[in-house]
């Protein structure tokens, strides 16, 4: 694997040796010593462009603990004030002898650009690329639904889960990621959504869509139900229109205690971070002994140490 | 170039007219003086014209020359000569340059500056509104009075998006016998949009372009021409929605044209996959079945004619994140090879159908007088060669544009014009031609 830019580029076998990896790193950060030499000597660079310091200082996490040099280059630049362009620090970047680019970029298909238009030569490893994709989140939700879900996690998929994904799923990567490596991985994936923030082409993407978190409730016996943040300003103000009011979101959308109740026993509540209490989510389900949203934090950090090291170190196994 | 325009006679010898009629062409003193090379001066260039189509000189009526403001992408120097080798004897020059060409002291820069390069005719078009800003008319009756004569007048890049701005313009234009043409985009619905709204949109996560943009701006102005009895035409239409709204105002009469763009016809929104920004096109690259519907209203003659939106940018503007490049492709060169790629070589058209729709028609909607006119004795001297044997890949920095945003590197084309003269005048010949001028 040279990059890892999208989880539709994964097939089912590529997919389970990052969750089986996973747990390997995830082994490790148990132990007394947690780091590991395996990067020494390689560079790793987090090239964010839009601010995101959860998702930094997880990849950081994960470059350290690999023993790799981090050098985080903060980039910040929109297309109304365009910083240093995208070329110029891919080039700066190849001229100091970067092995791997974490790039967090506010364009879709930024991460793509940097990896296949010959500025540089490293690894790119996408951490969010506009609304497009965000491929080792998904893949830190699949280790987290996997780990509680499936009776022997090791070497298996998620075959026979239903997944609801609750929210905007119009601009979300983390949507666009999970729903991809969801159905690779042979889950069920329920969308809950107002239709305006649905793509236009959602019919055809293999997902069942329910426009109410009690109807999806009703119809689907669901195993883990994903949160979506919302963007309170971006949805109704400026004239966009994609919900009347946050008030009518959360009665039709918000997960509380009583539709947290209404899950199978076994049921989790994940999140992506960070939350809109009181709007996505309420303090009650957040918080409940249901919520994997913390765990989800932290095998984010084993995920990327994965990620990281099947880029970087190939296919020797983890000392 | 300089050593083609000598004022020597011409003879094409056993060119194919039209595709269908054998003849020679003498050219002599800016016409046609006789379909015989009998006829021919002594001293007469002789072309052999077998194998060759010869057609009326193409007319573009939608080019985007950069200058004035923007020479870094396109000079009216380069892009008259990039149109003279696609086949172009005629080009109509968008509004949209800096300062926009909104007054007549703009419009006669750009149209004299195009007569001392002297490679095309550079009718400007000018803008409807100040500024291309929608709201104020500029005056366009000092352009339509102006040296330039201008006649077409368009806010392309942007669309008239206010009815009552846009019913005012054609009811105005109606006195110097003007029309507008109209870029279709309603600007609320296309908020930040990066591409062609369907499956692929939702795929990459970029913001759509959805196909009712166009329409719904059609259908009003269609409704609009009709109530007021003027002439509307559309730029660029994209979409199979769009094709059937021309259809219908047509067979309700209304006086309506429409023109379709070569990339609309060949490429597809799936091109868009791999973020590469040279597919960044406005309108957006469509669907197959819009891809479909474009080759059939060509063929049915709901769409009038093809013209090229050439939109030259700068590597800098192209090399980059998709949200950050500009919109555009340049089509001048490429333009006639597609035609008979997408319609000639399929059987949907004849050659005689390319003359209507790249040279003819243009020519009557800007009522651009010398062109356009039958390959016939006493006509102007205006005559394209295609050779449709001539298969080429397209190699984007191949180009005389200043600019090498084409997004068909590496197709291959069946065909290109071989030779372009302007009043008999030789403005573009293949190499294998220019040892007849020495």
């Amino acid at each position: 694997m040279k990059h890892l830019l999208s989880t539709q580029d994964l097939s089912r076998e590529d997919a389970i040796r990052i969750l089986d990896t996973s747990e390997q790193m995830a082994a490790t950060q148990d132990r007394e010593i947690r780091k590991l030499p395996t990067l020494r000597g390689k560079t790793v660079v987090n090239l964010f462009f839009e601010d995101s310091t959860r998702t930094r200082i997880s990849f950081e996490a994960a470059a350290k603990r690999l023993s790799a040099d981090v050098i985080n280059f903060g980039a910040k630049g929109s297309s109304v004030s365009k910083g240093e362009s995208l070329k110029d620090t891919a080039l700066t970047l190849q001229a100091m002898g970067a092995d791997a680019v974490v790039i967090r970029h506010w364009a879709s298909g930024a991460a793509e650009r940097l990896a296949t238009s010959g500025w540089m030569y490293g690894s790119v490893l996408n951490a969010g690329d506009g609304t497009h994709q965000h491929p080792t989140q998904a893949l830190l939700d699949a280790f987290t639904m996997r780990k509680h879900l499936v009776d022997s996690p090791t070497g298996s998929d998620l075959a026979g889960l239903t997944v609801a994904l609750v929210g905007d799923v119009l601009h979300s990567r983390v949507a666009r990621s999970n729903i991809a490596l969801l159905k690779t991985l042979g889950a069920t994936v329920v969308v809950v959504s107002p239709p305006t923030l649905l793509p236009v082409g959602i019919s055809q993407w293999g997902v069942k869509i329910s426009h109410g978190l009690d109807a999806a409730l009703d119809e689907h016996q669901i195993d883990a139900v994903m949160m979506l943040r919302v963007q309170r300003e971006r949805m109704t103000g400026g004239g966009a229109q994609f919900f009347p009011s946050p008030e009518e979101y959360t009665r039709m959308f918000g997960l509380d205690g009583d539709r947290m109740r209404r899950l199978p026993d076994h049921g989790i509540v994940m999140h992506p971070g960070p939350m809109n209490r009181g709007l996505e989510i309420t303090a009650e389900a957040a918080d409940s002994a249901r919520s994997v949203i913390v765990e989800q934090v932290s095998n984010g950090v084993a995920v990327r140490m994965a990620a990281l090291y099947l880029l970087l170190a190939g296919e020797e196994g983890v000392q | 170039m300089s050593d083609l325009a000598t004022n020597r006679p011409v003879v094409i010898t056993g060119a194919s007219l039209y595709g269908d009629t054998k003849a020679d062409l003498v050219l002599v003193d800016g016409v046609i003086a006789s379909l015989s090379a009998k006829d021919a001066p002594t001293d007469a260039v002789t072309i052999d014209g077998t194998g060759l189509i010869a057609l009326p000189g193409l007319v573009d009526l939608h080019t985007h020359l950069r200058e004035p403001g923007r020479e870094d992408a396109e000079t009216i120097a380069s892009g008259s000569l990039s149109a003279a080798r696609g086949g172009y004897v005629a080009v109509h020059a968008m509004a949209n340059t800096t300062p926009t060409a909104d007054t007549a002291g703009v419009v006669e820069q750009v149209w004299s500056r195009g007569l001392e390069i002297g490679l095309v005719d550079v009718f400007p078009v000018g803008a409807v509104t100040v500024g291309l800003g929608g709201t104020q008319l500029s005056e366009m009756g000092a352009m339509a009075n102006s040296r330039a004569k201008v006649r077409v007048f368009s806010d392309d890049g942007k669309c008239v998006h206010d009815p009552v701005v846009m019913r005012r313009a054609l009811e105005y234009v109606k006195s110097f016998d003007g029309v507008i043409a109209q870029h279709a985009q309603d600007p609320r619905l296309t908020e930040g949009a990066q591409m062609h709204e369907g499956f692929v949109s939702g795929d990459l996560g970029l913001t759509g372009w959805p196909a009712v943009a166009e329409e719904s701006i059609i259908a009003r102005d269609v409704l609009l021409a009709e109530h007021v009895g003027s002439r509307v035409h559309i730029c660029h239409l994209s979409t199979a929605g769009s094709v059937e709204i021309i259809r219908w105002a047509k067979s309700r009469g209304i006086n309506v044209t429409a023109e379709a763009m070569p990339h609309h016809m060949l490429l597809t929104d799936e091109s868009v996959r791999g973020y590469d920004p040279r597919f960044k096109v406005n309108p957006p690259l469509r669907t197959q079945a819009d891809v479909d519907a474009l080759h059939a209203g060509l063929a049915d003659g709901t769409i009038d004619i093809v013209a090229t939106d050439h939109a030259p940018h700068p590597d800098e503007d192209k090399d980059c994140e998709w949200a950050s490049a500009a919109f555009g492709m340049i089509g001048l060169e490429t333009a006639v090879g597609i035609v008979q790629k997408t319609m000639v070589d399929t059987g949907l058209i004849t050659w005689r159908d390319v003359a209507r729709v790249m040279s003819e028609t243009p020519a009557s909607i800007g009522r651009d007088e010398a062109h356009g006119r039958p390959l016939a004795k006493g006509e102007p001297a205006n005559v394209t060669l295609v050779d449709p044997k001539a298969a080429w890949t397209v190699e984007p920095t191949a180009t005389a544009s200043r600019s090498n945003n084409s997004p068909f590197g590496g197709i291959e084309l069946p065909g290109r014009a071989v030779a372009t003269f302007l009043r008999g005048r030789a403005t573009h010949v293949d190499p294998r031609f220019e040892g007849a001028f020495s």
